[in-house]
């Protein structure tokens, strides 16, 4: 796993959360967080995190974003919204849970034992080759790369799904695929690259 | 009424039913659905868990799309592509930037937004446009005694759907189904999270968070469990079997998706409303409806 081990890769990460932050709808919200615990004692997957939600915001002001980045925390939100409805401070939580991982793929500082980052790329890849997600291609390369155990274990439920035509081999393509691929690439060349 | 239909990625593969029985209900009910020509993903959480601006962006194609189609309401039936879309909409509609930046990259590829489609959930439609009356009232089945857990999920309403409904325990599909003749159970977990997003990435919490879903519906005495949503349906159906191995359970309840429930009572025909393609067998419930 790629490390931060300069103090300065350190405060560039800090200063870049902070920034992509307040540039997000409602972003500057965070700074009104008073660690009520609403968010991680609503959470559904709470107790597979590393840390709670409640701690991630701590964590941030105790400048640990690194820390928090390769844990499996954030990988482990299902984006269910509980915590960001509930939130006393109207702080999106959710929202802030899609930008540190987007931070943790920037700064390749996601934890190397999640498979949540391949299945996140991979279904990003689908759509930006086909311009529709292909659940079939997504399974299968997410098996043959990520977890080969997943055949057997789901080969009856595959079976099943595929006979009940659920299940389709061929991909679908969007005649505007290139439109996608053109949207992929121009929002490449506007993003700035970590340091 | 005539609508944008935005299908979704599911729609084609997993939830071919939802999309099957969504086209028969409305029909059914007079909604003149159109499909929104060459739509693409929504993005889903992927894309925003990559980069911000693109999944507004991708997503935006679709309402772009939909405004230049004549701009009716465009109607999602999957949860997460009504949140994704509805939350594109909201922030194209209410950040200035975000419009901006979103009609820069729109332009790239000859296409721009101004914000003024609605993006709407499909059970909303039902209820606020066609009436519970009118369902009732079309109706040529009655699901006298069935007992219905109506499994929302948690983008049902979360974040988007304050408007017309709660985030915390939905209701507005009760009324249909009770208008239907079908008894509502509580089914306290009604909103909570299936875990479908992690059933390949990290299974065991996903499982646990399906057998805690199953068991209250099974401790309500449902008959049928009823989603609006199609990782919901494929989490609640297709992994009985495993919440079985893991907990010792023998949960063999059927789940529905609730437009193949509502589309029955209409009378639409078992084979339009895709129930032959249910993993769990319907049966049981089709024959606990009077014909």
């Amino acid at each position: 796993m790629a490390e931060l081990t300069t103090t300065a890769q350190k405060k560039h990460l800090h200063a870049a959360f902070c920034k992509d932050v307040k540039s997000m709808p409602e972003g500057s919200k965070i700074a009104q967080c008073q660690q009520c615990g609403a968010c991680s004692g609503s959470c559904p997957t709470g107790q597979l995190m590393d840390r709670g939600p409640r701690e991630v915001i701590a964590a941030f002001r105790a400048g640990m974003i690194d820390e928090v980045l390769k844990e499996n925390t954030i990988w482990m939100c299902t984006s269910c919204y509980a915590c960001t409805v509930r939130c006393p401070a109207g702080i999106k939580i959710t929202d802030l849970m899609y930008e540190l991982k987007r931070l943790a793929i920037k700064y390749d500082l996601w934890p190397r034992d999640s498979k949540v980052p391949a299945m996140t790329k991979y279904f990003a890849d689908s759509v930006t080759r086909h311009g529709r997600n292909s659940e079939t291609e997504l399974l299968m390369r997410f098996m043959a790369t990520k977890d080969w155990g997943l055949g057997p274990k789901f080969a009856g439920m595959g079976m099943k799904l595929f006979a009940a035509g659920r299940m389709p081999l061929v991909p679908t393509d969007i005649k505007g695929k290139d439109e996608i691929k053109k949207l992929v690439d121009y929002i490449e060349t506007q993003e700035v690259a970590a340091p | 009424m005539k609508y944008s239909y935005y299908p979704g990625c599911s729609g084609e593969a997993t939830a071919k039913p939802y999309d099957m029985s969504t086209r028969a209900m409305c029909q059914k009910l007079g909604m003149e659905l159109e499909e929104l020509d060459d739509w693409n993903c929504c993005g889903a959480t992927s894309y925003f868990s990559i980069r911000e601006l693109l999944g507004f962006a991708i997503s935006a194609r679709n309402l772009a799309i939909a405004e230049q189609a004549g701009g009716q309401d465009l109607v999602a039936a999957c949860n997460s592509c009504y949140t994704v879309l509805a939350k594109t909409n909201h922030y194209i509609e209410t950040d200035e930037t975000i419009k901006h930046e979103v009609n820069d990259a729109l332009a790239q590829i000859g296409r721009s937004y101004s914000g003024s489609v609605k993006v709407r959930h499909l059970a909303e439609v039902l209820v606020n446009d066609v009436g519970i009356e009118a369902v009732a009232e079309k109706a040529t089945r009655r699901l006298t005694g069935l007992k219905v857990a109506p499994y929302y999920g948690c983008q049902f309403t979360r974040p988007m759907g304050g408007d017309w409904d709660d985030f915390e325990y939905p209701t507005i599909l009760d009324g249909v189904f009770e208008a239907l003749g079908a008894t509502v159970t509580e089914y306290a977990t009604r909103a909570k999270c299936c875990g479908g997003m992690m059933m390949l990435t990290a299974p065991e919490g996903a499982l646990k968070m399906c057998y805690d879903l199953m068991q209250c519906a099974v401790d309500d005495g449902a008959d049928v469990i009823v989603c609006a949503c199609p990782l919901c349906e494929m989490s609640l159906e297709g992994y009985q079997p495993k919440v079985n191995a893991k907990y010792g359970t023998s949960f063999n309840i059927p789940v529905m998706y609730f437009t193949q429930l509502v589309g029955y009572a209409l009378g639409c025909d078992a084979k339009a409303l895709g129930l032959d393609k249910q993993i769990v067998p319907v049966e049981p419930v089709l024959a606990a409806i009077p014909a």
